[in-house]
C-alpha cells in the first residue's frame, strides 16, 4: 500500500461521499467527476492504462457532462430542496448500505481465498487488447455495438417530443388561446 | 494487508456509498449518481483481480471492464433520457412525488 494508492483512494471515496451527500445537484455532479477521475488514477496505478484512459474519456468526459446537462434541463424542480440529510429514508438507506458494505468488508478481511499470489506485474498493451477484441471477444464487441446503437436511438426517442402528437396537442390550444390569429 | 485487500476494501466502501445514495436520495438524478458509483466499484474489483490474480495474460478483467464501461454509458444515456421524459410529463424529478400509480 503506497502513498499514491492512499491518495487516489482517498480522492475517490471523499468524492463519492460528497456526490451522494451534497445538497446542490451540480456540486454532486462535480464531486462525481472527481471520484471518477480518482478511479481512473487507481486503474493507472493498477497498471491498466487503457482502461484508465477509457474511464477518463467515457465517464469524466461524457457521463459526468451528460448528468450536468440533465440537471440543468430539469432545473425547474430544483427549487424544492432535496430535504435535510436526516429525513426519513436517509437513515434506513444509509443503514442498509452500511450493513451491506460491512458484510463485504468482513468477508474480504476474513477470506482465505485472497492469498497473495505471485506478485508479477502484468501488462495490458493496447495491441494485445485489440487482438483479443478482434478474435476471442469479437461477438461481444459486435453485440456491444448493437446495444449502444439501440440504446442511443432509444434515448433520443424517449427524450424527444413526437412532432405529430405535439401538434395535435398544441394546435387546438393555441387556436383557442389566440383566436385573433 | 496486501494490495489486493486494500483495493477490494476501497471498492466495498465505494459500493456502500453508492448504495446509500441510490437508496436515500429523493432526486432521480441523485439515484442515478449512486448507481454509477456502484458500477464503478464493480469495475474496480475486476481490475484488482486482474492485476493481482492468476493468469493476467488472458486480459479477461480488462476486457470485461471495457464492456462494462460501454454498457454503463448506454445505461446512463437511457436513464437520463427517462428522467428528462419524466420531468416533461410530471414537472418534477422528485421520486416521492411521482406516485400516480400508487394505490
Amino acid at each position: 500500500m503506497t502513498a499514491d494508492f492512499l491518495i487516489l483512494s482517498l480522492l475517490t471515496l471523499v468524492g463519492a461521499v460528497a456526490a451522494v451527500s451534497l445538497r446542490n445537484l451540480v456540486h454532486c455532479a462535480l464531486a462525481l467527476a472527481a471520484a471518477l477521475a480518482g478511479l481512473a488514477g487507481l486503474y493507472l496505478h493498477l497498471q491498466a492504462q487503457f482502461v484508465g484512459f477509457a474511464q477518463l474519456l467515457v465517464y469524466v468526459g461524457a457521463v459526468a457532462i451528460l448528468i450536468v446537462f440533465a440537471i440543468l434541463l430539469t432545473r425547474g424542480s430544483d427549487s424544492e430542496p432535496d430535504g435535510p440529510p436526516a429525513t426519513r429514508g436517509w437513515v434506513p438507506g444509509a443503514g442498509l448500505a452500511a450493513a451491506a458494505a460491512g458484510l463485504v468488508v468482513a468477508a474480504i478481511l476474513s477470506s482465505r481465498a485472497l492469498a497473495p499470489s505471485l506478485q508479477s506485474s502484468p501488462e495490458a498493451p493496447v495491441r494485445a487488447i485489440g487482438e483479443q477484441l478482434m478474435t476471442r471477444y469479437v461477438l461481444a464487441l459486435e453485440l456491444i455495438g448493437i446495444l449502444l446503437t439501440a440504446a442511443l436511438i432509444g434515448a433520443v426517442i424517449i427524450a424527444m417530443t413526437l412532432p405529430s402528437r405535439r401538434s395535435a396537442e398544441h394546435k387546438p390550444q393555441s387556436r383557442t388561446s389566440t383566436p385573433d390569429l | 494487508m496486501t494490495p489486493l485487500h486494500a483495493t477490494l476494501l476501497v471498492s466495498a466502501l465505494l459500493f456502500g456509498v453508492g448504495l446509500a445514495g441510490a437508496l436515500a436520495r429523493r432526486n432521480a438524478i441523485g439515484v442515478l449518481i449512486g448507481i454509477e458509483l456502484m458500477f464503478n466499484a464493480a469495475n474496480l474489483n475486476f481490475i484488482a483481480f486482474w492485476r493481482y490474480g492468476p493468469h493476467p495474460e488472458a486480459l479477461t478483467g480488462i476486457l470485461f471492464v471495457l464492456f462494462s464501461i460501454a454498457i454503463a454509458a448506454a445505461e446512463a444515456a437511457v436513464g437520463l433520457a427517462l428522467i428528462i421524459a419524466l420531468y416533461r410529463h410530471a414537472r418534477t424529478v422528485h421520486l416521492d412525488k411521482v406516485n400516480s400509480l400508487k394505490g
